[in-house]
């Protein structure tokens, strides 16, 4: 079976003896007597969090990306946003969990906001699909954009999702043609649009709310075409981890992978070990980013926004195309 | 991927062809004279690229584009065996560089631009080339005023090129915004398969979406979908039939009435193309306001 619900893999630091030499740092912290000390202590630590992190590999990168305790679309909205009011539903079928949708205050600018929710408890993630949205999850997001666009209201959004729900009913209702809508809607708006990739980027599910001009990814989230246990699945026939971590590091999907292709604007650091560990911080890290990218996109008018955005997804890719001639058969008649 | 096998399976013979769907045993000449559908059970096998144009275009009027365009190896992707190689069998193969073939061409004497999937190519999936092929015949109908009309037919996006492959999902469904804004029509033909995120882009965002007969069309895979609800799905599950009953169709298309119905439409949605469409300044203009 496919570990489509992969989230129970709880993994902070790989390496317990990494973890353990913090520890016996920070202890020593407490007991240093002199600045001096303290701060080449400081200095053994970042060179050992620095070690830890260049160690990570693609598949320990993407279960940092789904640990459950990692900050959501939720916690991010409360420690950024003020006077959040979040609204529901299609106006068609019902109301997907798997996406929050709303307004709110970003340093006293109203702002129109759309994220993944996966959930933490047992429940709640029951309640949100485990973050994987349904057609009326797209088409509540796309009323927002809507929204944005009629008054003129910038647009963040957070991506956070295995991917779009695989299920009877969306597709029934759907899936594709919801998605599909809203890459269009969103490469048309005229407000500036700043994604941040905050967990696991998950295929087209993830794109839906991704058509930005700015897109900003946690140091340790991860963006991709398909998981890799569905890589795996189809490439390599196989479910087993060995190869699951081989897809995933095939498949180039950590922050530096994606800043190195060109498709993402900023890598927002993390604080040591992961977001979960210090949530406060990785907020203010990423409210620090969209600041600055809200304020630059701030100064192009509406034309010129769409114009952005057009261009930028033009690009990417383009570096990677040469001209071969090929004597096609379509020619010949 | 394994349709593709079967139908292999069924032209082992030269002379014969089997119907995978009702087994039934024909001169393949005859079906080929038949447009390659099923005599006894109206089944619609797979066209190649150049079946495709030799039904659907009017002879000595297709003209391709952008066929130089070519893939690299962004990600130096190694499955069971490297990217470029796979790609290097695909083009000896096929004849061409990628997944796509565009161009210009008329329809009962209709021009439009036309983009063909081509299913023999790595099941059809949409990497780079493919992305920025696509865009490029938007905006070059765009420019020229022009309809476009794609047949899709694709297992979804390239998994060797990565989130790249994941972008072109955007970057065509921008380029159709803008032949939007432009007003010219854009009439999207869903062939077997149309999946994941092909299905999830341009074939869906068609002003009309149109299927061939029992097209396989849906964003998940299937057995996906069977390993995580736990149920067998009908055959009938993500058939143009299913997605005409749901309300993501149009209409379903037969072969033979294929030419007569995209001319039609073509020249409906375009007879008062002058007056109507602003040109693409003023659609910026428009846009704004
Ligand atoms: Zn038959």
């Amino acid at each position: 079976m496919m570990p489509e619900h992969d989230f129970g893999a709880h993994m902070e630091f790989p390496q317990p003896d990494i973890e353990a030499q913090l520890e016996a740092l920070d202890d020593r912290m407490t007991h240093a007597r002199s600045a001096r000390e303290k701060s080449a202590l400081r200095a053994e630590r970042r060179r050992l969090e620095r070690k830890w992190a260049a160690s990570l590999s693609a598949i320990e990168r993407v279960r940092m990306a789904r640990n459950p305790a990692r900050p959501q679309t939720l916690d991010y909205i409360a420690a950024l946003f003020k006077g959040f009011i979040e609204i529901h539903g299609d106006r068609r079928f019902a109301d997907d969990g798997a996406i929050v949708a709303g307004l709110g205050y970003f340093n006293r600018r109203p702002v129109a906001i759309v994220g993944h929710q996966r959930g933490r408890s047992t429940r709640e993630r029951l309640e949100r699909n485990f973050g994987k949205p349904r057609p009326e999850g797209y088409r509540k997001a796309a009323r927002v954009y809507e929204l944005a666009e009629r008054f003129a209201l910038p647009l963040v959004t957070f991506v956070d999702t295995q991917g779009a729900d695989p299920g009877v009913g969306a597709e029934e209702r759907g899936q594709a043609e919801a998605i599909a809508r809203n890459l269009e809607l969103m490469g048309r708006l005229t407000v500036p649009v700043i994604s941040c990739v905050i967990g696991e980027g998950g295929s087209g599910g993830a794109l839906a709310l991704g058509v930005a001009n700015i897109i900003v990814m946690q140091e340790y989230a991860s963006y991709s075409v398909i998981t890799p246990e569905g890589c795996a699945a189809i490439l390599w026939r196989a479910d087993g981890p060995e190869k699951v971590a081989v897809a995933a590091a095939a498949l180039k999907l950590s922050a530096p992978d994606l800043m190195a292709a060109g498709i993402i604007d900023q890598i927002v650091a993390e604080p040591p070990g992961g977001a979960h560990r210090d949530p406060a911080a990785a907020a203010k890290n990423l409210g620090a980013a969209i600041k600055t990218h809200l304020a630059r996109l701030s100064k192009l008018g509406p034309a010129e926004l769409r114009w952005h955005r057009e261009r930028k997804f033009a690009a990417i890719g383009a570096a990677f195309i040469e001209r071969r001639s090929i004597a096609s058969r379509a020619d010949i008649e | 991927m394994e349709n593709a096998a079967e139908r292999q399976e069924g032209m082992a013979d030269d002379l014969w062809t089997k119907c995978p769907a009702c087994k039934g045993i024909t001169f393949r000449k005859e079906v080929e004279r038949n447009l390659n559908v099923c005599l006894k059970c109206d089944y619609h096998f797979r066209l190649t690229v150049e079946q495709r144009l030799a039904v659907t275009i009017d002879r000595g009027t297709w003209r391709e584009r952008f066929a130089e365009l070519a893939g690299t190896d962004p990600l130096e992707f190694i499955d069971s065996k490297p990217y470029p190689e796979r790609l290097a069998q695909a083009r000896r193969a096929t004849g061409r560089n990628d997944a796509v073939v565009v161009g210009t061409g008329k329809i009962e004497g209709q021009r439009a631009a036309v983009g063909i999937m081509d299913f023999s190519f790595m099941g059809g999936s949409m990497g780079i080339v493919v992305g920025e092929k696509l865009a490029r015949l938007f905006d070059y109908a765009a420019e020229q005023r022009l309809g476009v009309i794609v047949f899709s037919s694709s297992g979804g996006a390239r998994m060797q090129e990565g989130a790249l492959a994941l972008m072109q999902m955007a970057k065509v469904a921008l380029a159709i915004g803008r032949l939007r804004d432009a007003r010219l029509p854009y009439i999207s033909v869903l062939c077997d398969p149309t999946a994941g995120g092909v299905a999830a882009s341009f074939s869906m965002l068609g002003d009309l979406n149109i299927a061939e007969p029992g097209a396989l069309v849906g964003f998940a895979g299937r057995r996906v979908i069977e390993q995580t609800t736990n149920e067998r799905l009908p055959d009938s599950f993500q058939r143009a039939e299913f997605l005409l009953e749901h309300g993501m169709l149009d209409m379903i298309v037969a072969r033979d009435r294929m030419r007569f119905t995209l001319a039609t439409l073509l020249r409906m949605l375009t007879s008062n193309s002058r007056k109507a469409a602003p040109g693409r300044g003023q659609a910026r203009k428009a846009h704004r306001s």
